[in-house]
């Protein structure tokens, strides 16, 4: 049964939790916003989440759920799927019109059906203003331009940073980790030349192929669509990209082009790759499982390519609401709660990083400096761009990645040994139906 | 009226578990659908896009190609293993429950235990093979487009075996033994024998269980989304793989539904030559 004085129990309770969230916090958090987000009677939430990548994440996800639902009343349910179910799962009750209340997607999903999903705007100006605002990234995919609104709640990136044995870095004769392709590039051969190649998927690995790819074309300033949508792929840029991976290609170990998500992080933890890009799950697991290989674990930002910019791609992820929940403010409590100091710090942390958030002053916790091996992850979101730059987020970006455009591309070229030409060509025509339909 | 009320309950569940979502797809088709929108009719629309878009027609090519090369590869082992089970030899029963195995094993699980088989770095096989001094270095299994296509056609033979295997196991314990006597009688050969008496006879079992096993290929799904995801470069896309990439993940409904519907057209030509070699027989 409710509690007869809940609706002043719940606020006292929000305020109440986000100013124990504030001690020894950082400044200008929640402390200064009343938390304007009051769930309805009775209210209870389904969410759709993603099974977590390191096991800390499910489990303090759910700690800081219960303490939500102790403050509040309001029960939630969490479903877990593998996260590249999450995006077809939520597309089907967007289709079918019941189901989670809550759903923590990917990328651009939001931008697949924002005609089914509530108003976030107040939720995420002030979430905004209560932690230093966002990143750029997080508008790019949770902002619809169309209809001005927010159509998600940004949460964060699985950040992505090159992962390298330190030992065979050296071996290789680096001092230090390169930062531009070129020194990149002379590392990978070093690390071919000792027997340890580096190896970047170029199957269809939804999260690693697209991790690596995306970051060699933005930063040779090559991009798949202009700011209307039109294609741009076919560009001296691209050219040069497509030609930096194949000499990239010759240097990595056999079987990439057959990669799925958890080769890389297999071979890397066997010790048969010297060096891929990964989120921190490798580093981790390595720290718990394999004492041998966890000391000569480093990461590095990627390198920044002839643009001069750092242009990282990571796989980002936000919280929407249908428009079919019954409890619109219960949800926007949740997500309130669960991403306020308190409790985001405790997720954060306990991750090791494994998210980085799309809030700003997020970066400033102390978990990022705790070990230099964490660091790098922290400024995932810093230079981070978007799937489909530098076009507009949407239903054509999100199936253009979906259908490893870009990946294919750079597949033709390195693994097929198609003409970069050619190859960009096929991309193009692909592109351009693909944007059509959309 | 009676007649109408006893066939009501199978009537009602043929139209509602078959006719009703077969017919949703063709008309999903024809619309330009997109999830959370109905979208209008566009006639044949969708399918003329797709009829020019390379990547249908790579998936349409190997959808064919991985039906035809798994269905005669599950024949010609499933009629060996069906003769060599049809002996009598000590622990003959064990092996006849052994061998249903890939059969019974959920199809994640085993596609998951291949993709391990597969795997560029950690392959079973492959380490044999180097340990048998017959390779130096790991194959390649799923890296390349004719090295995957052919490793998941490995796969789906291995799979499909059982059903060839048990259903001719069947056949072949329905020839009465008289036939064979008699042929011995007249001086006949192990392969006469086979050719003239056996062959012939598991002629029907062998139009229905190529009918029903191409059907269950043609629209084989989890081994190839499990094992490749349709990579590398879409060269194992088939008809199933890219109509869920882009119905259910990209959101066109209406396009990845008329990819879904396309191989009934190829489930009709194959159901035409098996009605007409039944009725033949």
């Amino acid at each position: 049964m409710p509690h007869p004085d809940r609706r002043r129990f719940l606020e006292l309770s929000a305020a109440g939790l986000g100013a124990a969230g504030l001690a020894g916090g950082l400044p200008g958090t929640a402390e200064a916003y009343p938390a304007p987000f009051k769930p309805e009677k009775d209210a209870s939430l389904q969410l759709l989440r993603w099974t977590g990548f390191v096991k800390n994440d499910d489990i303090i996800w759910a700690e800081n759920t219960k303490k939500f639902t102790a403050a509040t009343g309001v029960q939630v349910q969490i479903q877990e799927l593998s996260w590249p179910d999450v995006t077809p799962k939520a597309a089907l009750a967007a289709q079918v019109g019941s189901g989670p209340d809550i759903v923590m997607g990917w990328n651009d999903d939001p931008f697949v059906y924002p005609d089914k999903l509530i108003d976030m705007s107040d939720l995420a100006e002030y979430m905004g203003k209560a932690h230093g605002g966002y990143f750029d990234t997080a508008r790019s995919y949770c902002y619809d331009t169309d209809v001005k609104r927010w159509v998600a709640m940004p949460v964060g990136v699985t950040g992505n940073a090159i992962v390298y044995r330190k030992s065979w870095m050296h071996e290789a004769g680096f001092a230090k980790f390169p930062d531009d392709f070129p020194g990149f590039l002379k590392l990978a051969q070093g690390l071919k030349k000792i027997n340890h190649p580096c190896g970047f998927s170029l199957g269809h690995a939804v999260g690693d192929a697209n991790s690596w790819t995306h970051w060699l074309l933005w930063g040779f300033g090559a991009k798949q669509a202009n700011p209307d949508n039109s294609i741009a792929i076919n560009s001296p840029e691209t050219v040069n990209a497509v030609e930096f991976a194949r000499e990239l290609y010759a240097t990595m170990i056999p079987g990439v082009s057959g990669w799925l998500d958890p080769s890389n992080n297999q071979a890397f933890l066997a010790g048969q790759c010297g060096m891929t890009m990964n989120g921190i799950s490798i580093w981790y697991v390595a720290k718990d499982q394999f004492p041998a290989i966890y000391p000569d674990t480093a990461h590095a930002v990627p390198p920044i390519g002839p643009i001069k910019q750092r242009t990282i791609s990571n796989n980002f992820t936000s919280a929407f609401v249908f428009k079919y929940s019954k409890y619109p403010q219960a949800a926007k409590a949740y997500l309130a709660f669960m991403l306020d100091q308190a409790q985001a710090d405790t997720w954060v942390t306990g991750m090791r990083g494994y998210v980085t958030p799309a809030l700003k002053s997020y970066a400033d916790l102390p978990i990022w400096t705790s070990d230099p091996e964490i660091t790098p992850y922290r400024d995932a979101m810093a230079g981070a761009r978007y799937d489909g730059f530098n076009g507009r987020p949407g239903r054509a970006s999100a199936q253009a990645l979906d259908e490893f455009v870009i990946v294919d591309m750079f597949a033709d070229v390195a693994v097929n040994g198609v003409a970069p030409k050619d190859a960009i060509r096929k991309a193009e025509s692909r592109l351009m139906t693909i944007y059509k339909r959309a | 009226m009676l007649g109408f009320v006893l066939v009501a309950p199978a009537a009602v569940l043929l139209l509602g578990l078959l006719a009703y979502p077969l017919f949703l797809g063709v008309w999903l088709s024809m619309t330009s659908a997109t999830l959370g929108n109905t979208g209008t009719f566009v006639g044949l629309q969708n399918y003329a896009a797709i009829l020019v878009d390379p990547v249908f027609r790579g998936a349409a090519a190997f959808s064919i190609l991985y039906t035809v090369c798994a269905e005669a590869g599950k024949l010609a082992l499933g009629l060996a293993l069906a003769l060599i089970l049809n002996q009598s030899f000590r622990g003959q029963r064990a092996a006849r429950a052994l061998m249903l195995l890939p059969w019974a094993a959920p199809t994640v699980l085993s596609a998951l235990a291949w993709l391990w088989l597969l795997d560029p770095q950690f392959s079973a096989l492959s380490w044999l093979l180097v340990q048998l001094h017959l390779i130096s270095t790991n194959l390649n299994f799923l890296g390349t487009a004719t090295s995957a296509r052919a490793s998941l056609i490995v796969v789906n033979i291995w799979r499909g075996l059982p059903y060839f295997a048990i259903g001719y196991l069947a056949g072949l314990q329905s020839i009465s033994k008289d036939l064979y006597e008699a042929a011995a009688i007249d001086g006949a050969t192990g392969w006469q024998a086979f050719r003239r008496i056996t062959w012939p006879l598991l002629a029907p079992i062998t139009t229905i269980l190529v009918a029903f096993s191409s059907i269950f290929t043609l629209t084989d799904f989890q081994l190839i989304w499990t094992i490749t995801r349709g990579g590398p470069t879409d060269a194992t896309q088939v008809f199933t793989t890219l109509a869920y990439e882009r119905a259910i993940i990209a959101g066109q409904l209406g396009e990845g539904a008329a990819i879904a519907v396309s191989p009934i057209v190829f489930m009709v030509v194959l159901a035409f030559f098996v009605v007409r070699s039944v009725r033949e027989q």
